[in-house]
């Protein structure tokens, strides 16, 4: 084995995930678990979304989902309402989205300056020919074992998509939520009127967080699929152990 | 056991020190909100410094006549008690608007009273924190003018205002109170403000979510302490669960 990647097991080896990636991954996903948890008892109280300006339940929506609401005033069907979990839904959700920008914002400075995102996520401009890109859906399905390289990589998939996460979804969730506070938009009028009014603001942050989610439950069948164990213990030590359960 | 290090001392006495001098200083700058303590008291006053550091005078949204919602929402309110019945039965002559606190002439303002100052009319947008929203035209007085007309005090950091519907208060800084847009509306859409929208009085606060826009105001107090009022957290908000800052 002399020579090879596994080399880098020693104990005195490079980790897999360096400290801040381990750290801010972990902040992270607490913060969106949060997020998630305490987004859902918001959407609850008023499980109808619209486009433009304004909406209420005198307007027609946009979609309604069938779920009865935490609010007497919204017409769900249901003959009873939900008890009024918005308080600490808002404010958990606040708390964790402060923690999850200043999380983030570390993350993506660190990983500018390490040059993390050019040299592990950026794909090589010859993986992203149309070949490769049509390619890689079908092997990824096939289920082909990765190769050592690739346990010490991403794949090409796998770069795109965390790309998408860091760069599109997580700052366009941000702005959209920005986009409905009334304080935010008096000072930054713009924030609001890109997505032609504060309602359409309100619907993409739900798609947003529905892209998130859908993210997040692939990324863990990705990671039971290549070894749980293993992938695991990778992102809370930085150790990568011999493939076992590849083999 | 192991005698702390000097340097270890030292490091723990200053970020101390400096965690107390940031504490004073945001205090005195007015970046801290009446609810700062508790478990989502460091998110609250994030937010709270943010909007008061990056947005301090900054106007809510205007807009034009076309976007006013042809059928604005409010949420049901509980029934009138009798007192509420009798002023509604007199067409709301005999209301009044009580003002004390740090200020020079106390008042006591009739519906009349306030027409008499400088009015205002803007059509903004009201959200509410369950998500949905409309737009409405509303006139009222600035509530600057009734404070100038009182004469507040240099002291003053809060106005409390309460509503003639039972343990129902709210409390803004002096940044809100002060805000030009921030109104005691009398109507909305050009009639008198209807009964189920807040009315006779209703101080609308555009730059923060609609659970600040307090319906059925009677009184108005100007203080330079939040800790006396009720539960010290600010407003009756804060006590049910919910943020005493609403402007996100």
């Amino acid at each position: 084995m002399a020579g090879s990647a596994w080399d880098c097991n020693a104990a005195s080896g490079p980790p897999r995930h360096t400290v801040l990636v381990r750290v801010t991954q972990w902040i992270t996903a607490l913060c969106f678990f949060a997020l998630l948890l305490s987004g859902i008892e918001i959407l609850i109280s008023h499980p109808r979304f619209y486009w433009g300006e304004t909406g209420n339940v005198n307007s027609a929506p946009l979609f309604q989902f069938p779920i009865p609401a935490s609010r007497g005033s919204v017409p769900t069907g249901y003959g009873y309402v939900l008890p009024d979990q918005n308080g600490w839904s808002r404010s958990l959700h606040f708390q964790a989205a402060w923690a999850v920008v200043f999380t983030g914002a570390l993350y993506v400075l660190a990983g500018l300056l390490r040059r993390h995102f050019q040299r592990n996520l950026l794909p090589a401009p010859a993986h992203l020919s149309w070949r490769a890109l049509s390619a890689a859906p079908a092997a990824h399905l096939r289920r082909t074992p990765p190769d050592e390289a690739e346990a010490w990589s991403y794949n090409l998939l796998q770069r795109l998509a965390y790309l998408a996460v860091i760069f599109a979804l997580f700052p366009l969730a941000i702005w959209t939520g920005l986009a409905m506070s009334p304080a935010f938009v008096a000072a930054f009028p713009w924030a609001v009127e890109a997505f032609g009014g504060q309602q359409s603001a309100r619907t993409i942050h739900f798609f947003v967080s529905v892209l998130l989610a859908l993210f997040l439950l692939v990324h863990i069948a990705m990671v039971v699929l290549a070894g749980f164990r293993t992938r695991v213990r990778a992102m809370i030590t930085g150790r990568l152990d011999a493939p076992r359960e590849n083999a | 056991m192991k005698r702390p290090s000097r340097r270890a001392l030292l490091t723990t006495g200053f970020s101390a020190a400096g965690l107390a001098v940031a504490a004073r200083l945001a205090d005195r700058y007015g970046l801290i909100p009446p609810d700062h303590g508790g478990l989502y008291g460091p998110g609250a006053t994030l937010t709270y410094a943010a909007h008061r550091l990056l947005a301090y005078d900054s106007l809510a949204r205007e807009f034009p006549r076309q976007l006013i919602s042809a059928r604005p929402f409010a949420n049901p309110v509980a029934p009138p008690g009798e007192d509420f019945k009798r002023h509604q039965a007199e067409g709301f002559t005999h209301w009044r608007l009580a003002v004390d606190g740090l200020v020079e002439r106390p008042a006591s303002l009739s519906l009349a009273d306030l027409k008499r100052l400088p009015v205002r009319s803007q059509i903004t947008q009201l959200a509410c924190e369950e998500g949905w929203s409309y737009i409405a035209e509303w006139t009222g007085t600035p509530l600057s003018e009734i404070l100038d007309a009182v004469g507040a005090r240099p002291q003053a950091r809060w106005v409390v205002y309460f509503s003639m519907e039972h343990g129902w208060w709210e409390s803004i800084d002096m940044a809100d109170a002060l805000h030009p847009q921030t109104l005691m509306s009398y109507a909305m859409n050009g009639g008198d403000l209807p009964v189920g929208f807040g009315g006779p009085l209703r101080l609308r606060v555009p730059r923060q979510l609609g659970y600040k826009s307090l319906k059925f105001v009677a009184r108005l107090t100007v203080t330079d302490n939040l800790k006396k009022f009720g539960k010290g957290l600010g407003s009756a908000s804060p006590e049910a669960g919910y943020s005493w800052y609403a402007g996100i």
